[in-house]
Formats: structure tokens, C-alpha cells, sequence
């Protein structure tokens, strides 16, 4: 905790900080007055100092759940796969089964072409970002509570509030749909597809023209939806998050209030990694898609 | 909220766990669910094979009930048949020895009557010669009446 008694704003700035590791340049004035002689490697105190890290800080809170998250959705999964039977499934397969049938519903609903990759990527997204998502169902005081007492001051659980996770996953599949439109339709394809539409022309001259404005308008679109897509997520959980920050500063009448809350996040927790999933299939088949 | 190398972090992480559950996850899941979608599309088709067998099997049990019916009737009736002729048979079996029978108490009957009639005859002879002397009151000659008598008792 910064304080003993922290005010409310204290607070939930508190609760918002992520754990950052990073090095603080030199003559920097840390949170207690003294002044750093050299750069120093360390943990950010405060939102000045996380920021004064530059770019080559990473959030540890958020590396931290995000791995073991993922982790515990592989190791879930592949436990699984290996007993795997076609005979009758016991109840664990059966709940996994579930779930990848449906995402492999959704995979071959939209998505025609053959790949490899989209399916088991869609089921990642979907699985992760729910577990991820699902962080923001712990109580906002409990992982906080407990890391301080072991001395860590800073804690955030929900790593899909950070938007470096949702934006590290959306340039991810932003990579992946520019590797996918090159690998399909060639560098020139790629090329034509951002200059020649929407405003086209027989007329090679007046096409010459447009293309430029052609060009703006494809670009904006495509970097759009990497942005669009990590932000969605990381705007809906931060949202959530902050929300339940909020009702746990108004004592006992956060009870009711917070199950409400919960209630109706399950949904928007589970919604928005399906929307994320969705979304990343629907990308890379307008990739695969040859015009 | 600082943008930074927690973006890296979090990409290779992505990467990393994207290809383990591409190479390690997802084809076991998929074999699974394939077989078992093979499995009971076979067992379907069986359970359709067999109903289609059950109904060749009623079928053919029916055809043989049938036809053991019909043998069945067809064995009464030669039995039917058989039973008549031989109470034909026996009847007749019986007829001819009820004649045979009758024809020998017959022949039985004449003879007795041929021989009583040959003792009456020789006695009647004896009794006409007897009357005659009575009557005669004389001795006839045996020997010169006796062809007489013979012939007369011939003609009884």
C-alpha cells in the first residue's frame, strides 16, 4: 500500500499502477525524495517513475498472470489431448471438447481456405484471453492485499487491462494478416489491394491520381483493426476493472453491489474474448481472400 | 499504462503458446473428435445393417413356419389317408374271413348233412327191408331183394 490510510483517489491510483521493472535514468527524483546518481535498474514507485522508465521497462505483474495464465491453459489442455479417447469422454474432455468444437465452428464458419494455424490461434485467443479476463473476477483487494504483505508494492491481476498485453496479442495477429495477404496474394496483390480500391479506374492516368487517396484510406483501415482489436478488449476489462475498484471503496453496501457487477461481467468477460477470437478469424480469412 | 516492452514480452509469450497448442493440442483434440464422429456414423450404420437383417430374419422364420405348416398338414392328411386305407383294409381282410368262414361251416354243415343223410338212408333201408317182412310175414330173399332195396334206397 503507498500509504496507511489511503484516500480514495490514493487508492485506486494504487490499485492501477502495474509493477514495472525498468531502469531510471540518471538525477531522477524517486518517490521518497532521494535523487538517483547513476541509472539504476528497479521497481517503479508511482506512475512518474514507471514513466520516466522510457520504453525498455516491462510490467511484471502482468508478464507474471499472463504466463501462468497461459501456462495453465496448455498444460489444462494438453493434459487432456493425451488421453484424449474417441470413446465416451470422461467429464474434463468433455467441457474441452466443448469449447473446441466451438471454436472450430466458428474457424470454419467464416474462414474457407486450409490452414494450420487459425483454429489452434483462435482457440488460444479465445482461451487465454478468457482466463485473463477472468483474473478481474478475484477481488480487487485479495492478490493486492496478499503481495503486499509479502512485500511487493505493486499488484495488477488482470493482465487484459494492460493494454501492452491486448496490444501485444492484436500486433500479433496484425503480423500475421500482413504475412497471410503477402503469402496469398503476392507483393504486388498486397500493394494493389491498399492503392486500387476503393476509387478505381480504366483511365491509367486518373487511376494514378486516386491513388493516393486510395492509399490513406486502405492504410487507415487496415492499421485500424490491430488497434481497434487490442484496445477493445483492453478499453471493456479496464472499464470492468475500475468499476469493481470503485465499488469496493463504498464499504459494506459493495456486497450486493459487487455480485451484481460479477454477475453481469461474466458475460462481458466471455463476450469479449469470443469477440476477440471472432474478430482475429475474421481478419486473416479477408487475408487469405483473393479479390 | 506506459506502452512497453511488456509488448514484446507479451507477443513471444502469444507466439510461444499459439505453438504449442498448434503442435501439441489442437491435432490430438481433432484425431479424437473425428474418430469418435467415425465411430458413431459406424454405429449407426450398423445399427441400420442390423435392423434391415432383423427384418430378413422375420421374414425368413415366417417363410419356414409356413412351410412347416404346410408339411405338417401334408403328413396328417397322407396319415389321414393311410389310416383309412388300412381300416379298407382290415375291413375287407375281415369280410373275406367272415366268408372264408362261412363257406367252410357250409361245407361242414352239407358234409355232416350228405353223411346223416347216407346213415338214414342205410337205415331206412334197413327199416323198409324190416317193414316189408313184417308186412310179408315171409322171409323175402335177402340176396334177390337186395338190388331192389339198394335201388331204392338210391333213390331216398
Amino acid at each position: 500500500m503507498a500509504s496507511e490510510n489511503p484516500t480514495a483517489t490514493e487508492y485506486i491510483v494504487h490499485h492501477l499502477q502495474n509493477l514495472t521493472y525498468g531502469k531510471l535514468p540518471e538525477g531522477f527524483e524517486r518517490y521518497d525524495g532521494s535523487i538517483v546518481t547513476e541509472p539504476t535498474w528497479t521497481i517503479a514507485h508511482g506512475a512518474a517513475e514507471a514513466k520516466a522508465m522510457g520504453f525498455w521497462a516491462i510490467h511484471l505483474d502482468s508478464m507474471f498472470w499472463s504466463i501462468l495464465l497461459g501456462a495453465i491453459f496448455v498444460i489444462l489442455f494438453r493434459s487432456v489431448a493425451k488421453k484424449a479417447t474417441s470413446g465416451v469422454p470422461g467429464g474434463l474432455q468433455n467441457a474441452i471438447e466443448t469449447v473446441i468444437e466451438m471454436v472450430d465452428g466458428s474457424v470454419k464458419d467464416t474462414f474457407h481456405g486450409k490452414s494450420g494455424l487459425i483454429a489452434p490461434l483462435a482457440l488460444t485467443i479465445f482461451v487465454w484471453v478468457f482466463l485473463m479476463n477472468l483474473m478481474d473476477l478475484v477481488p480487487v483487494d485479495w492478490i493486492p492485499g496478499l503481495s503486499a504483505l509479502l512485500g511487493i508494492p505493486y499488484m495488477k491481476v488482470v493482465p487484459s487491462t494492460d493494454p501492452n498485453i491486448t496490444l501485444g496479442m492484436s500486433l500479433s495477429v496484425f503480423l500475421l494478416v500482413i504475412f497471410y495477404s503477402i503469402k496469398i496474394k503476392g507483393i504486388g496483390g498486397f500493394v494493389g489491394e491498399l492503392t486500387l480500391h476503393p476509387f478505381n479506374s480504366p483511365n491509367k492516368v486518373v487511376q494514378a491520381i486516386l491513388v493516393p487517396f486510395n492509399f490513406l484510406l486502405e492504410f487507415v483501415t487496415l492499421v485500424a483493426k490491430p488497434i481497434s482489436l487490442g484496445l477493445r478488449l483492453f478499453g471493456n476489462m479496464y472499464a470492468g476493472e475500475l468499476l469493481f475498484i470503485l465499488i469496493a471503496l463504498i464499504g459494506y453496501l459493495q456486497l450486493p453491489l459487487h455480485f451484481g457487477w460479477a454477475v453481469f461481467h461474466i458475460l462481458v468477460i466471455t463476450l469479449q474474448a469470443y469477440i476477440f477470437m471472432t474478430l482475429t478469424i475474421v481478419y486473416l480469412s479477408m487475408a487469405h481472400e483473393d479479390h | 499504462m506506459n506502452i512497453n516492452a511488456t509488448l514484446i514480452g507479451q507477443t513471444i509469450a502469444f507466439a510461444v503458446f499459439v505453438w504449442f497448442c498448434m503442435k501439441y493440442v489442437w491435432p490430438p483434440m481433432m484425431q479424437a473428435l473425428n474418430d469418435r464422429q467415425k465411430k458413431i456414423a459406424d454405429g449407426l450404420a450398423a445399427a441400420d445393417r442390423a435392423s434391415t437383417d432383423l427384418e430378413l430374419a422375420q421374414q425368413k422364420a415366417a417363410g419356414e413356419l409356413r412351410e412347416a405348416k404346410e408339411q405338417a398338414q401334408a403328413i396328417i392328411e397322407q396319415a389321414n389317408r393311410r389310416s383309412v386305407q388300412i381300416v379298407e383294409e382290415a375291413k375287407n381282410q375281415a369280410r373275406e374271413e367272415g366268408e372264408r368262414l362261412k363257406a367252410a361251416a357250409q361245407a361242414d354243415i352239407e358234409l355232416e348233412a350228405n353223411r346223416a343223410r347216407e346213415a338214414l338212408r342205410a337205415q331206412v333201408a334197413v327199416l323198409a327191408v324190416t317193414g316189408a317182412e313184417k308186412i310179408l310175414g315171409q322171409q323175402i330173399d335177402q340176396a334177390a331183394n337186395s338190388k331192389l332195396i339198394d335201388q331204392l334206397a338210391a333213390e331216398l
